[in-house]
């Protein structure tokens, strides 16, 4: 009866072993080259740290799952392990049992291609935290695991800590949104407090992204927040937007919006637009080239006289929690690719009657903006529309 | 009678009321049957030439009237025409 070392000596000296540099020489480029290369090692071993390229078939596994992973036999197969041992064996398997002509072992496994210097691949993964945090998440099969490290990635601009912005905010932090922007220049005032509910009594009188980031920070400190304590206007709004993946819309005047989904539609950026007003909301995704654009909806803006978010207006405190959190669903379902967003239909709803209204938007053939290609929008036109000077002065 | 809802805008010129019943065999009929009921809708509908104005949008149940026959679209009494300006409060 030989020891288990003796075996593995044997298995070794009955096969052909190949150096990690040959391996890496081979399959470095990218391509296989004719070449299957398996991890032959435990689950919990591959997850941690792996070869590129590499399928894993474990070795207690190997003859039932190596048709899988290389069914020409006459194929070179490479197999490796933590250190050459298990992966000897398993190619003395493949030879003696299988049939396999060109099973070969990598000397040293992964330690030594390691040790070499050469690249592993570690899958990505959630941390213990994560995996609690975003559980209830992980479980909707829409989302998922894939779906979490979406949103983990996922950079999203807000413009606007107020109403509208505050639940969204909210709601992306706990979702796990990788970046919120939030664009803001404005002071918290125990007048917001009625609605927006991300500021408290004891941040009045701070910066709303200050204060916002704190909220969102106690909620998720995962979240990287990226402060803009200004007013989005003509001189900086590329350069904000710019690297964003979505815009959430929460602005309260038309020449921001027209300026706003010029520029989007010019940096193919979607956004997940809302107003509210009294017991009233709007909400629709404009996404530049696949749906219409505020301006295929709004071709033009109301006159001042009924373009009330001009002035001070009454605005349900609880209205821009169902519209905001609205908007942050259809932003969690454009970066999942869960179920259909909002794109070319507009949805009304109307508090006092507590009714839904689903209307068609179609993109307009004639857009001044996106009917063209983006790349010939001039800064000169972004945010302009017809009677543009007469309308800002008459809205003050 | 067709039914007109009315954006909160134009709540004003309509005494408060969210919704008007209104006659009419098509939508331009039954905006003007709205604008004779209500006088103070009319010059926030229609232009000076008698179109309506491009800064409102006006839906025959789901779809916007530009996209069928403009006023001349044809309304039967179960339906509902939702008017409908822009809105840019958020905060």
């Amino acid at each position: 009866m030989s020891s288990g070392a003796e075996l593995i000596r044997k298995a070794k000296e009955q096969i052909t072993e190949v150096d990690p540099r040959e391996v890496h020489d081979l399959l470095g480029n990218g391509h296989r080259n004719g070449t299957v290369l398996v991890d032959v090692r435990e689950q919990n071993e591959f997850e941690e740290a792996h070869l590129p390229g590499a399928v894993h078939v474990p070795r207690g596994h190997l003859e039932q799952r190596i048709e899988g992973a290389a069914p020409d036999r006459s194929e070179r197969v490479i197999l490796y392990c933590a250190s050459g041992n298990r992966s000897a064996l398993a190619a003395k398997t493949l030879i003696d049992e299988l049939g396999y002509q060109q099973a070969e072992s990598m000397t040293g496994g992964i330690a030594l291609w390691k040790d070499r210097g050469f690249d592993v691949e570690v899958p990505r993964r959630l941390t213990p935290e994560q995996r609690e945090r975003y559980s209830r998440h992980i479980l909707v099969p829409e989302i998922g695991l894939e779906g979490q490290l979406k949103l983990l990635d996922a950079k999203v601009l807000l413009l606007g800590a107020g109403g509208l912005g505050a639940p969204t905010a909210f709601y992306l932090a706990a979702a796990g949104v990788g970046t919120l922007g939030i664009v803001d220049d404005d002071v918290v005032d125990l007048s917001n407090l009625q609605r927006q509910i991300i500021h408290s009594v004891s941040r009045i009188g701070e910066s709303k992204v200050d204060s916002a980031e704190q909220a969102i920070h106690e909620l998720n400190p995962g979240v990287e927040v990226k402060k803009y304590k200004t007013r989005i206007d003509a001189s900086n709004i590329m350069e904000i937007i710019e690297g964003y993946d979505i815009v959430v819309d929460g602005v309260d005047n038309f020449p921001t919006r027209y300026l706003l989904n010029d520029a989007t539609v010019r940096l193919k950026i979607p956004v997940v637009s809302a107003s509210i007003l009294g017991f009233d909301g709007q909400l629709s995704v404009f996404a530049p080239y696949e749906g219409p654009c505020y301006r295929c909806l709004y071709p033009t803006p109301p006159p001042a006289e009924l373009a009330p978010s001009c002035g001070a207006n009454g605005v349900l405190g609880a209205l821009p929690g169902i519209m905001g959190v609205l908007q942050a669903i259809e932003v969690v379902k454009l970066i999942t690719g869960a179920g259909e967003p909002l794109i070319g239909r507009l949805l009304l709803y109307e508090a006092l009657s507590t009714s839904f209204t689903d209307l068609k938007v179609r993109r307009d053939p004639e857009c001044p903006i996106c009917s063209r290609d983006p790349d010939s929008i001039s800064d000169d036109e972004m945010g302009v529309f017809p009677d543009y000077e007469q309308f800002c002065a008459a809205a003050g | 009678m067709s039914t007109i809802k009315i954006p909160p805008v134009l709540r004003a010129s309509t005494g408060g009321e969210r919704e008007v019943a209104a006659d009419g065999s098509n939508v331009g009929e039954v905006l003007r049957a709205l604008a004779s009921s209500h006088p103070a809708t009319e010059a926030q509908l229609f232009g000076d030439d008698g179109t309506l104005n491009r800064y409102v949008n006006v839906y025959l149940n789901d779809e916007d009237v530009r996209v069928l026959d403009g006023l001349d679209t044809a309304v039967k009494d179960s339906d509902t025409l939702v008017i409908l300006p822009a809105m840019a409060g958020g905060r």
